[in-house]
């Protein structure tokens, strides 16, 4: 066998797995839909926010419920000290998620 | 046609036997450039599947939860409160809900305890998550034992584990009867932990936030379209820890594909010297040169792609579990149903194939074109 033979041959192979993962996914998606429809009802029941990724710190586990205090409340002037609070940074995800209603909303004297 | 694709074949040849020659640098390089496109595609695989499946299951979020805080604090919703945002035009349904965080010292892990709504859980019965299942070594029928914040002990029977499929939202549930909750954690009768409520027109939405906080200033309201976007930014491509450690071996990658690409080596420059001279010509070496930029870097994108692939979805992203976990003790174990997102791919393509052959080109055309013999000669 020509050495370009061997090497286009092991191009193509990896190429016919690299298409085989899009056909694996497709599969996958089909396969994993009741599953995931019964998880997007149990959190309608339940009234769930927040997907289970990290559990050590409340600020990680219900992402969407903490507030810009949260990560900084153990003590004054206190740092943000979870290893998951380095993997979700506070600052965009606690800024950018907030509505501004709150400059909407009618002072109250 | 025909004899364009025979010389093509003929220069391949030629590029995999001058690889072969070289065979410690050149199988050095495809892994090392393999195992950069798995790591890069991993994450990438990852976080988009995650953002989508998060969005996925989230959908049916309460519209609003409304929380009160006292002085930056995250406080109890005290009664009175939910009967003022009965009297808000446009709410449709109201419920106080009942939650909150059980550190077990027994495990060293945090669960979340909560009272569903949708039904009733006997008294002294909890239904449990399945990370708690496979920690805590529980099963249906099974006792269990919390110390409440009062110091007693609290024995509860598990009447069911919640299916392993819903892990992603339920790993370290711990559901319970209302007046068990209460009595464990000594919570004062008729308040609340937050509050969600539905709106009746979904364009009313925001309206409604504006009123709740009008009418109860105190309150921070958090709108299902927010939680939502709060995990389409989940562990975006330009943040996270370990996008930034891996810059690092980006960087350094870098410098090693440059330093091989770029800096022709002596042998190469001879090499293409006696090519010439023989009566190969310019564009046959550029050529030459193409493939062995093209092939190499072809291999390790497709090569690391499908490693990245079966590592994420076929054995649940775990050689980077140990990043995530940080120091839960509870951690969920869930399958991702794949989302490849065709433009990630293509641009994982772009920035991996394409400069790498782009950066072999370079050297080569510049001693190409020189004369055979001062090439030689250099």
């Amino acid at each position: 066998m020509r050495p370009a033979d061997r090497v286009l041959g092991a191009t193509l192979l990896a190429a016919a797995l690299f298409a085989a993962t899009f056909v694996d996914a497709a599969w996958q998606r089909s396969a994993h839909e009741p599953a995931l429809q019964r998880t997007a009802e149990l959190v309608t029941r339940l009234r769930l926010s927040d997907v289970v990724l990290f559990t050590e710190a409340r600020y990680t586990r219900h992402l969407t419920q903490a507030d810009l205090h949260s990560a900084f409340q153990d003590h004054p002037v206190a740092q943000e000290h979870f290893p998951s609070g380095s993997l979700l940074p506070p600052p965009r995800i606690l800024l950018d998620r907030h509505e501004a209603l709150d400059r909407k909303a009618t002072s109250p004297d | 046609m025909k004899p364009w694709i025979e010389k093509q074949r003929h220069l391949i040849d030629f590029t995999a036997q001058s690889l072969a020659r070289r065979k410690g640098k050149s199988l050095g390089l495809l892994v090392v450039y393999t195992l950069l496109v798995f790591v890069l595609a991993s994450v990438a695989l990852y976080t988009h599947a995650l953002r989508n499946e998060a969005s996925r299951v989230l959908a049916g979020t309460p519209e609003i939860v409304l929380q009160r805080l006292i002085a930056g604090r995250h406080d109890l919703i005290p009664p009175g409160y939910i009967e003022k945002i009965g009297r808000i035009r446009g709410v449709q349904k109201i419920e106080g809900r009942l939650w909150g965080y059980y550190y077990d010292s027994v495990l060293k892990a945090n669960y979340t305890f909560m009272v569903p709504t949708d039904r009733e859980i006997a008294p002294g019965e909890i239904v449990v998550g399945p990370a708690l299942e496979r920690t805590r070594e529980l099963s249906t029928g099974n006792g269990v034992s919390f110390r409440a914040y009062t110091g007693e002990l609290h024995t509860f029977i598990v009447a069911e584990v919640l299916a392993h499929e819903s892990e992603l939202v339920s790993a370290d549930l711990v559901l319970m009867n209302e007046a068990d909750f209460r009595r464990f954690f000594a919570y004062p009768a008729s308040h609340h932990t937050d509050v969600a409520l539905w709106v009746a027109n979904p364009l009313e939405v925001r309206n409604v936030g504006v009123k709740l906080l009008d009418a109860l200033p105190d309150s921070r309201p958090i709108l299902r379209e927010e939680v939502l976007r709060t995990y389409a930014s989940i562990f975006d491509w330009r943040e996270g820890m370990m996008l930034a450690l891996l810059s690092a071996a980006i960087l350094a990658f870098g410098i090693f594909a440059w330093e091989k690409a770029a800096g022709l080596s002596a042998e190469e420059k001879r090499e293409i010297g006696i090519l010439k001279a023989i009566g190969w010509e310019t564009g046959d070496v550029i050529a030459m040169k193409f493939w062995e930029g093209f092939l190499v870097s072809l291999l390790a994108f497709l090569v690391g792609y499908v490693a990245a692939y079966v590592h994420v979805f076929h054995f649940e992203f775990s050689l980077f579990a140990p990043v995530l976990k940080g120091w839960a003790v509870l951690y969920p174990s869930f399958a991702l149903t794949p989302q490849i997102d065709g433009l990630q791919v293509a641009t994982l393509f772009v920035f991996t194939v394409l400069p790498y052959t782009a950066a072999t080109l370079v050297p080569i055309w510049r001693a190409a074109t020189a004369d055979p013999d001062t090439v030689m000669r250099s």
